[in-house]
């Protein structure tokens, strides 16, 4: 058996304590908040009610797994800083996983079709996207994850005429991006992406790192040389 | 708990600094600190994003080294201390989440403090300057990259906010103007370097919110009688460089410098001094970044001794931003009874002074 702690902060803050055992992944307990501005003063706090719900504590857990983004800077480093400090406090192992993989495990469970887009909003009038495949039950990141402004999304290109893009970047999008419309609301979530943990783990695969994926950079500018006089 | 020797972790990120300090009641056990200052050379200033992305690379590392060098394990602690503000947003959010997640981990209770406050707490520590309590009558000067601000200090819990920069902070003054004098980033060291070498009569410079209509009488004081403002300066010395440019004239870097470093350290202490005079204020701690300047120390300790002021300063490595200090105020709220935060409570960029501790 296998229990892990997921957190996901690159939309809305989300956590829950997920377990794997030979009946298949148990969700033992989920947080989740509607808002997507609130993660640093959420996330830990959730953390203790999720340990008190399930009665656990930190040395009946095997690992702390965290959404890497792409997301809003400063909500997913809350997320990422949780899980960080949490797998140092414990002496856990804090792996990664590509935020939106979250919802392309959800799509794939709902009978996503062989290729597929998801997106989820990156502010500024821009979407985080990447391409998947349907690889017979399990979401497989073919491109991405990408920044770009809706329009700019080559959707008919990637998937063919009448395309499906799951995630609520479609449904803000509704006229560039075709949203699948019982996805069109849905953000990266700690119960998808910690059973997909889950199953990659018990596949043996290697999960990410814990680097954020901002896909940006500030937008510091480097200043000019001084405007002289005259 | 533990109240009357707390072993207290604090955890600072309110700007570009990332320190984790231990303190044991009054001791101090170790104060790790990681800058990301070179990261924002090629800017010129303090980028906010830029010094987030560093705090999270930062945070465990700082975590581990100041625990192994204080020679303490996470159980062993009695609290954790983190700054709640006043600070960068984004910048705090890191050190808030890392001290709420260490709280959950351990189960230990966590205390929210003000940044501010913090800077005056670090005196109490032992062999610092205040280590058989905080004195009567006592007033804090702090000057950083982000700070210009004299306070009252009646006890480490009654802090009143006297004045403050209405705009740039004096550190900040110094930053923008190194950039204009081609000296590169930060400006303090530099410009207080070069300041040796020029003459700081040569060019002056204005002293922000000095005119009487924004002072007052001690009686019936101006809306900014200790208050200061540095964005005018930073004008008058583009002015002056450009004056020279458009003769064809070479500008007299070290004359500027100077100049420009007499004007920010004249008004600072000239400030200082007055908000002393005139709330019975007959110790001063001066704390902060900029407190490394040697033209600012000499002055106010001039001033002081005139004035028959004490003046007293930490050790630099204790003025700068640091955690230190942070585990440092907590540990004296423990003594003096206080209840921890609640594991809700949300960062605040402008906390006030009067908050030292968030329920």
């Amino acid at each position: 058996m296998t229990t892990i702690l997921a957190i996901d902060t690159s939309a809305i803050a989300s956590a829950a304590i997920l377990r794997a055992g030979a009946e298949g992944t148990e969700v033992l307990a989920r947080f989740a908040t509607e808002d997507t501005r609130s993660h640093a003063e959420v996330t830990a706090p959730a953390v203790a009610r999720l340990l008190e719900e399930t009665g656990l504590s930190g040395k009946d857990l095997d690992a702390v797994v965290a959404g890497v983004g792409p997301g809003p800077f400063t909500g997913l480093r809350a997320g990422l800083t949780v899980a960080r400090t949490l797998g140092f406090a414990w002496c856990l192992p804090v792996h990664g996983v590509m935020s939106l993989d979250a919802i392309a495990a959800d799509a794939v469970a709902a009978g996503a079709p062989e290729r597929f887009l998801v997106a989820t909003d990156a502010r500024r009038k821009e979407v985080y996207w990447a391409l998947y495949a349907n690889d017979a039950g399990t979401p497989r990141l073919l491109d991405g994850p990408h920044v770009q402004r809706p329009a700019d999304v080559v959707v008919d290109e990637l998937l063919g005429a009448g395309g499906a893009v799951y995630g609520a970047g479609a449904g803000l999008y509704p006229e560039e991006l075709s949203p699948v419309e019982a996805f069109a609301r849905t953000q990266p979530d700690a119960v998808a992406l910690g059973t997909l943990a889950l199953e990659r783990l018990a596949r043996g695969e290697e999960l990410l790192e814990t680097e954020p994926l901002y896909l940006r950079e500030s937008d510091a500018q480097v200043p000019g040389p001084r405007k002289k006089a005259l | 708990m533990n109240r009357a020797e707390p072993l207290i972790l604090g955890i600072e990120s309110s700007c570009d600094e990332t320190g984790v300090g231990i303190v044991r009641g009054g001791t101090l056990l170790s104060n790790t600190v990681a800058s990301s200052m070179d990261e924002h050379v090629r800017f010129g200033g303090v980028i906010p994003e830029i010094a987030s992305r560093a705090h999270l690379e930062a945070i465990v590392p700082a975590l581990d080294a100041a625990l192994k060098e204080a020679g303490v394990t996470l159980d062993e602690l009695d609290g954790i201390a983190v700054t709640a503000g006043p600070g960068l947003a984004g910048a705090l959010m890191v050190g808030v989440s890392a001290a709420k997640a260490l709280a959950v981990a351990t189960g230990k209770p966590l205390f929210a403090i003000n940044h501010l406050v913090a800077h005056v707490a670090v005196g109490l520590l032992a062999e610092q300057v205040f280590a058989d309590g905080l004195p009567e009558n006592l007033g804090a000067l702090l000057v950083s990259g982000g700070h210009t601000e004299v306070l009252r200090v009646r006890g480490i819990q009654d802090v009143q906010m006297l004045g403050s920069t209405i705009d740039d902070a004096a550190g900040e003054a110094y930053d923008k103007t190194a950039r204009l004098l081609g000296l590169g980033y930060p400006g303090g060291p530099v410009i207080d370097r070069l300041s040796r070498e020029g003459d700081p009569k040569a060019i002056r410079f204005p002293r922000g919110l000095t005119q009487p209509k924004y002072m007052g009488t001690a009686d019936e004081p101006g809306p900014h009688r200790y208050d200061w403002s540095f964005s005018g300066l930073k004008a008058a010395v583009a002015r002056c460089v450009e004056q020279f440019e458009a003769r064809g004239e070479e500008p007299p870097v070290a004359d500027i410098a100077a100049s420009f470093q007499e004007a920010v350290v004249d008004v600072v202490t000239a400030k200082a001094m007055l908000a002393c005079k005139e709330h019975g204020i007959t110790e001063l701690l001066l704390g902060g970044g900029v407190a490394a300047n040697a033209r600012l120390r000499e002055l106010t300790a001039r001033r002081c001794a005139s004035a028959g002021i004490t003046l007293h300063v930490p050790p630099i490595s204790l003025c700068t931003d640091n955690g230190a200090m942070v585990a440092a105020l907590a540990s004296r709220l423990v003594m003096d009874g206080a209840e921890p935060s609640s594991l809700d409570f949300a960062p605040d960029s402008s906390l006030p002074v009067s908050t030292v501790l968030l329920p």
